[in-house]
This record gives structure tokens, sequence and C-alpha cells, in this order.
């Protein structure tokens, strides 16, 4: 699914949301930037926080935190929109703050372990530790919800 | 094999401009204009698909361009009258021309044998028919399968002069400075006569003046070559078909006496720049410079040319078979550029309008002084930004004539089919549009023109009986009307005939029996979904899904059409449209705090509800009393999930809309902030639709505001809260 599977070195992007940190990869983040507010979609999943105008470009925000089921408070002007591309579209995806830019190996990484729910399963590639920290490796690809169900 | 279908490609390219051309000369043709000129743009058109598609192979399109050719030859020496007949057979043969250009591209499966052997047919009889029998030598297809200005630029081939001339011709030939400049050559020329049989050739230099004198653009050579060959006279011409306008040319066949003289050209020997100090270096590194170019040595002239005489200027490019429309006025100049370019400029200037507007509401709120140095700079920026928008929206501004090109061949068929004799007059097609409007113009005006053929006009018998002339007219034009384009789609048929109009749709239940309606609003009926007044359904047009279609496609494009009939005069559809699809009309409003844009097409007016004219239909519905009718009230806020309890309605304003299929609603907002036109952001782009809204924009504020879609947002309402309520008509 990822492009740079098989590269022994990867470069992450870290986050928080909650108490916990995960990571992505960072050539999929195009930029950071602080909340402001979004104009809200009528009839769309509760992740779903709105449209903003980036430079022009709507830009769909999705609450990370509530995507993978976790509790969210309402954001304020220190919550980060991290500006993805995910399959051809992109997306602003809300976290708490951006804490660290990892280096990584393939190998270090753990599959995700079985106490997981399903539903967190699908976006957590797997797990690795960085000085005893607990970091889950996202994969986007499922973040957003599937276009073409609607647009059928 | 990449190159060789680039080439191919750039020739299909080529195949529909010269179609076009094709079509708009025929049909400056039927409209009586049969000049020479008018006759050998159509021939040079038929000829040009013909030479590219022999280089390329493409046999069947070969044989019929062949057939066209040979029979446009005949009109343009005048041995055939240029008569209506053989008019409404080249239009057909254009047609399937057309088809065959398609097939070859792999864009249908295949011609229509059958026809197209048809109008073979039917083109060789006017060729060959008639009275006196052209000497036409049937070539075979190793002469036209190639077009005759060869690629190869080598001359290793001396002419040999024959001893005993047999039957031929003697070709004198004075080319113009402008044949030469429009990159020809005399060589090659001479050498496609030498393909045709041995030739002659002698050099008339007389005229070329001394050094000094020399005006080295002119063309002062002459020519006269013997061709000892039984060809006849349009074959020999066909070696001159690209250059015959660039020079004096006489045919005589051998034996008969040459003609005393030469045609000359009528300005004398270029005077040069006063003054005897000429500076003859630079004079004679120009001719040398040109003389290198010159191919005239290799050919075994008798009277070789002198060293001076090479120095008439020829261009040792490839000649270039696009000279062909060169003598007709010069077209302006232009560049293809990929559409993404210019949507990513387009995108890119929309976003610097609204940068620019935000800029402005900044500045103005942080208290400087509108004379302030950075206010006034302000507003200089604004008006260049306005130029820039105005700009970028002309460059995808397209004619409508594309459309109206394809529509005098969809004319023909359906008179065809429908046994009417129609014309077509069209105007205004240089009114110009946004690309994407154009495109999606094709379908909306096809349906209607079959529309008025087959329903609007009457059968000749008809119309003679009614007093009118036997063949109806269709006139299909395009103006610019308020910032919106009009295209108008009348005929002098019939009109509509409003009792029967009224008493199908009683018939099919769409009014009731006693509706009592004004003309205007039985005309209106035939928009609605499922009415068709043809007796039979016919191939052309009907089956219940006519005008209806017209009418969602039209809305769809953010338009409106409209309809005045005149019976036994005839009807007139009145299309107007946006201009681009980038911007739309809105009416800003506000629901439970969120800014709303109303599609301004889609409203009708806009009222306080007072609570007389609230009822409720059953249980929770709402429906309110427009005009002696009732209809729903779509809670805009609550719908869209912006609040959970309904508000009262005498608190807010309610829009009345008009939905696609007609349907009217009443949308309950908290507040008009006025009208303004937007630009339209798509959600899909990096979302997915959302259902009951159409799309976003962002305003001067820089905050993104929801363009409502009335159509779902009426559906959602029907849905979502159960309804008895049965709209009243």
């Amino acid at each position: 699914m990822t492009e740079a599977n098989d590269t022994a070195n990867r470069e992450l992007i870290a986050f928080r949301i909650g108490g916990q940190e995960f990571c992505v990869d960072i050539m999929s983040v195009r930029e950071i930037r602080g909340w402001t507010p979004a104009t809200p979609l009528p009839r769309s999943p509760g992740y779903m926080k709105g449209v903003i105008n980036l430079r022009g470009t709507v830009l769909p925000i999705i609450d990370l935190g509530a995507r993978f089921g976790l509790e969210t408070s309402e954001p304020t002007a220190r919550h980060v929109i991290m500006v993805a591309n995910i399959g051809g579209r992109t997306v602003g995806l809300l976290v708490d703050a951006v804490s660290d830019i990892l280096q990584m190996t393939e190998a270090s990484v753990q599959p995700t372990p079985d106490v997981a729910s399903e539903h967190v399963k699908s976006f957590v590639k797997g797990i690795f530790s960085i000085d005893g920290r607990m970091i889950s490796l996202i994969e986007l690809d499922h973040v957003l919800p599937e276009r073409e169900a609607q647009a059928a | 094999m990449d190159a060789f279908e680039a080439i191919k490609v750039t020739f299909f390219q080529e195949c529909d401009e010269l179609l076009a051309e094709l079509e708009s000369k025929l049909m400056l043709l039927e409209q009586g204009q049969t000049d020479l000129e008018t006759i050998n743009a159509v021939f040079r058109a038929v000829h040009s698909v013909k030479g590219g598609a022999g280089a390329f192979g493409l046999e069947a399109l070969v044989r019929f361009a062949h057939v066209f050719e040979t029979l446009m030859d005949e009109l343009r020496a005048g041995r055939k009258p240029c008569d209506p007949v053989t008019i409404k057979t080249l239009l057909r043969a254009s047609d399937v021309l057309a088809d065959h250009v398609q097939a070859a591209q792999g864009l249908v499966p295949e011609v229509d044998e059958a026809r197209s052997a048809g109008l073979v047919a039917e083109m060789e009889l006017l060729t060959h028919g008639g009275e006196a029998p052209a000497p036409v030598v049937e070539e075979d297809e190793d002469d036209f399968g190639f077009t005759p200005m060869a690629f190869d630029m080598a001359l290793d081939e001396p002419l040999a002069p024959l001893p005993e001339p047999a039957s031929g011709w003697r070709i004198e030939l004075r080319p113009h400075g402008r044949m030469y400049a429009s990159a020809n050559e005399t060589g090659l020329l001479l050498r496609e006569l030498g393909r045709l049989g041995p030739t002659t050739v002698v050099l008339d230099d007389s005229q070329l003046p001394a050094l000094d004198a020399l005006a080295v653009e002119e063309g002062w050579l002459a020519w006269t070559v013997e061709l000892h060959a039984a060809v006849d006279e349009a074959t020999v011409r066909e070696v001159f078909d690209f250059v015959e306008a660039d020079c004096d040319l006489t045919l005589t066949p051998l034996g008969a006496p040459a003609e005393a003289d030469f045609v000359f050209e009528e300005e004398g020997p270029a005077v040069l720049p006063a003054g005897d100090d000429l500076d003859i270096a630079a004079l004679l590194a120009r001719v040398q410079g040109e003389a290198v170019a010159e191919p005239l040595a290799p050919l075994s002239a008798p009277e070789a040319a002198p060293a001076a005489a090479a120095a008439v200027p020829t261009p040792a490019s490839t000649p270039a078979p696009a000279v062909a429309s060169a003598p007709t006025a010069p077209a302006p100049v232009t560049i293809r550029v990929d559409l993404d370019r210019v949507d990513r400029l387009i995108n890119a200037v929309g976003e610097l309008v609204i940068q620019q507007a935000m800029l402005s509401q900044r500045v103005l709120e942080s208290g400087l002084a509108r004379s302030s140095g950075i206010a006034l700079g302000l507003e200089d920026l604004e008006l260049l930004t306005r130029e820039i928008q105005d700009s970028v929206m002309a460059i995808r501004a397209q004619p409508v004539k594309s459309v109206f090109q394809r529509m005098p061949r969809l004319v023909r068929e359906v008179a065809d089919m429908t046994h009417k004799q129609v014309r077509l007059v069209t105007a205004g097609e240089d009114t110009e549009v946004d690309k994407t409007v154009v495109e999606r113009l094709a379908e909306p005006i096809t349906h209607m023109l079959r529309n008025a053929i087959d329903h609007g006009l009457e059968t000749p018998a008809e119309r003679l009986a009614a007093g009118k002339s036997p063949e109806g007219t269709v006139r299909l034009a395009a103006l610019h009307r308020s910032g919106r384009i009009v295209i108008e789609i009348s005929d002098d048929g019939r009109g509509i005939n409003r009792e029967r109009v009224k008493k199908i749709a009683v018939d099919k239940d769409l009014i009731a029996a006693d509706a009592v309606l004004s003309d205007e609003q039985v005309d209106n009926l035939i928009f609605l979904p499922g009415f068709s007044t043809a007796d039979a359904v016919s191939d052309i047009s009907g089956r219940g899904v006519g005008m209806d279609v017209v009418k969602r496609s039209i809305h769809a494009l953010g338009g409106r059409i409209s309809i005045s009939s005149a019976p036994g005069k005839g009807s007139t559809f009145t299309l107007s449209l946006p201009l681009t699809l980038a911007v739309l009309d809105g009416m800003v409003t506000t629901a439970a705090e969120q800014t709303l844009i109303a599609p301004l097409p889609a409203i009708v007016e806009s009222l306080t509800p007072q609570a007389a004219d609230l009822h409720h239909v059953g249980g929770l519905d709402p429906v309110i009393r427009f005009r002696d009718t009732y209809v729903p009230v779509v809670d805009v806020a609550l719908v869209m999930g912006f609040r959970d309890a309904p508000m009262d309605p005498t608190q807010g304003i309610a829009v009345i809309v008009e939905t696609e299929s007609g349907q009217r609603a009443a949308l309950l907002l908290d507040a008009i902030q006025g009208q303004r036109q937007v630009v339209i952001k798509s959600l899909e782009t990096n979302y997915q639709q959302v259902e009951g809204v159409a799309a976003a924009t962002i305003l001067g504020d820089g905050r993104v505001a929801l363009i409502l879609d009335v159509d779902t947002l009426v559906a959602i309402r029907r849905s979502g809260v159960r309804s008895d309520f049965k709209l009243a008509s």
C-alpha cells in the first residue's frame, strides 16, 4: 500500500492526541498550521470538523482523535492541523501537537498487539519504541471515508 | 512508432479543422455563393484530407475522398454546374467524409457502407454523367495515394528530354515572389511534372534585371516545360495545386500554338532604395547566402541559368500542405495550450482575487485613512486584479461556433428522416462563452433543433396549404445579454397547439381537468417530465424524454429556458446561461450562524412568512401559502443538522425556490445578507459529495461558505420527515 515500504530508513513525524503518541511518514505531510475555526459540513460523520480555506483550497478537517475513537475536546488555538496528502486528496488532520521528527528502520516496527480493536487496527500499521516512548505508526489510507461508496 | 502516432494525431486534428472548413464553405455554396474561390476552398479541404490519408494508408478514406475530389475538380474547372442538386450531394458527401475520418480514427466502428457507396455512385454520376463526357483518366491508386508534394529533397534524377514528342502539354510557369515566400520550390514542381512523363524544361531568365537592380524577393524566372505524356489537364494542374494562386500558369496542349504572350506581372522591376552608392558587397553576400538553397542546378535545363539566376530566393524547407489555405484572409496568430495550464492560471487568479479582497478588508479594519498610501495602492491593486481576472477568463472563452457548426448536419439528417424541407439559419456564431459551457451546450441545442424540425415544422404539403413556403426555416442564434449568453432557437412552423397540449397534460394527469391556465403556462407544460406531443413516438424526438431533459440540463448549467409561441407562425425557445461555470450568482444567507449561499437561478422570490399563511398538513410538516398555492417549508438549519429543533417560521425569512423538476419549496432561513458573485470550489476535490451542498466558496473574510443544493435539500426534507403532502399544481 505505501510506497516507501522497502526503504531501510524512514523519516516520520510524531504527534500527540490525548496522552498517546502517533506518527506518519513525513513525505505525506505538506505543512503544519494552527487551528482555525472550520465551516461545519451538514450530515457528516462526527470526526469531520468541517472545511477551512487553505490559500483558496477548500480543505476538509478530520479530527484524528475522534477518527481513532479517542476522547476529544473542542479544538483551541493551540491545536495543530497537519496538511496531508492521502490518495491524491489534500486533507487537514487535527491533532493536539506535533512533537518530533524521527528516524526509523523498517525492522524496528513491531506488529500491533492483539489487544487493539479491529477499528484501531485498520489505522495502526505497527508500533515501535524510542527512548521508552511507545509510538503508533499510522496508515493514512483509511482515514478518509470511502468516497466510492458515497459517490455511487 | 511513437513519432508516427503523434503525426497521425496531428493529421486527425487537421482533419477536424479541414472538415469544419469544408462544412462552412459548403454552406456558403448552398447560400448561392458559388464563386471559384469557395469551390477551390472545398476542393483544397478534400484534397488535403485525401493527401494525408494516403500517407497513412487509410484506404477507405482515400477512396471516398478521391471521388469527392474528382467531382470538385469538375466543378472548379467549370465543366459541371454548381447547381443545388450537386450541392446537396456534396453536403451529404461531406457528412460521409466525416464518418470516414472518424472510422479511420477508430471513434466509430465502421462507416455505413451502403450510404458511402450510394454517395460514391451519386458523385460519379455527377462527375461523368451529363452531355460532355470529360476526359477524366482514372488515376490508379498509387498515383493519388501520395501527396504531390514529396518531402524527400533529393534531386537525383536528371530529366532527359525525349526526342520524339507524343501528345502532351506545354506548361508555362512564372512563379511570383509570393510562391517562394510560402516555401514552395519550382524544382519540386518540375520534378513532379517529371513523374507524369518525360519533360523538356526551358528556363526564361530574360526578365532578370542586372544585379544592381535586382530585388531578390521577387520571382524573376519563368519556365517552359514540355510534358510528353498523354495525361489530362486536371492531372497536370494537380501538380500546381498549392501554388496556382501564386504563379502565372498557362497550359497549352502540345501541337497547339503556344500563347503569344506570357502573362507578365503587373509591377515592373522593383526599384531599389534611392542613391547610387549601393552596398554591393552586402547585396552579394545576401545573394550568395540564398543561392546555396537553390536546387536549380541538377535540372538539366538546356539554357543553364547564369550564376545570378540562382539568386531567386527559394527557402529550402519542405513545402507545407498548409499553404493551401494561405491566400484567404490571414488567420489570427494562435498557440495551442494545454487546458490544465489555463485552469491552473484561472485558479491562481481566483485565489488572488480573494486574497486581495481579504487584504483590503483587513486594511480597512485597521483604521488606516482611505487617503493613505497603502489604501490607495490597494485600490490600484484591486483594479489590476480585476483586469487580470477578466483577461484570464477571456482565455477560456470560446465562440459557440464549434457547437453551431455541428448543427447543419443534424438538421439535414432530421429533415431527411422526417421528409421535411428545412433551412437552418445561424447567427452570432462568434459569441464567446466559457469552454465548459460551450461543451455542454451541444446536447440541449441538438435536442431542441430536433424538436423544432420534428414537432415545430409542418410537412411541405401542410406548409403549402397554409400559404407558406414549402421550405421551413429554423433559426439558431447566440447573443450576449446582461452578463449571460442567450441562445435562441426559433422555427416558422405551426406553433404550439395549446388545446392539444392541455388535453395531453390532462390525459396524463399532469394538471387538473378544470385548471385555468394562461397561454404561457400552457406552453410551459411541455417541459413537464413525461410530456410528449408527438402523435407517434418517433426516432428523432419524443419517447417522452423530450423537453424536460433539456430543461434539466439547462438548469444544471445554472440557466433558464423559456418559450414563446404564436399559432401558425412558429415558436421560439430562449435559453439563458451564465458565461462561466466557475462563478455563480448567489444569495448570501445565514441559518443557525452559518453563512449559506443559495444559487440565484433557483430562487423565485423571498418573503417574510406571516402566521396566517402558515399551515400544517398532518402532524409536523408546515406549508406556506404562496400566490394561491401551498409550498412545503424546508427548515434549512434543521435539515442540515445545524440545529436540533425547528425554528419559528415567522422569525425567519422564506426563500421560494424552484427545483429542476419544477417543484417549488420555501427554504426557511434566519436572514438574507445580500447578493454577490461567488467563485465555485468543489468539495469533491479533497473530500466527497455532501448531501444538500452543491459546492463551497470562499467569502471575503477568508472563511468557507457552503452553496446549497436546492434539489437535494428538498428531497432530504421529504425523505427525512414523513410527508403526505401533495404538490398543488
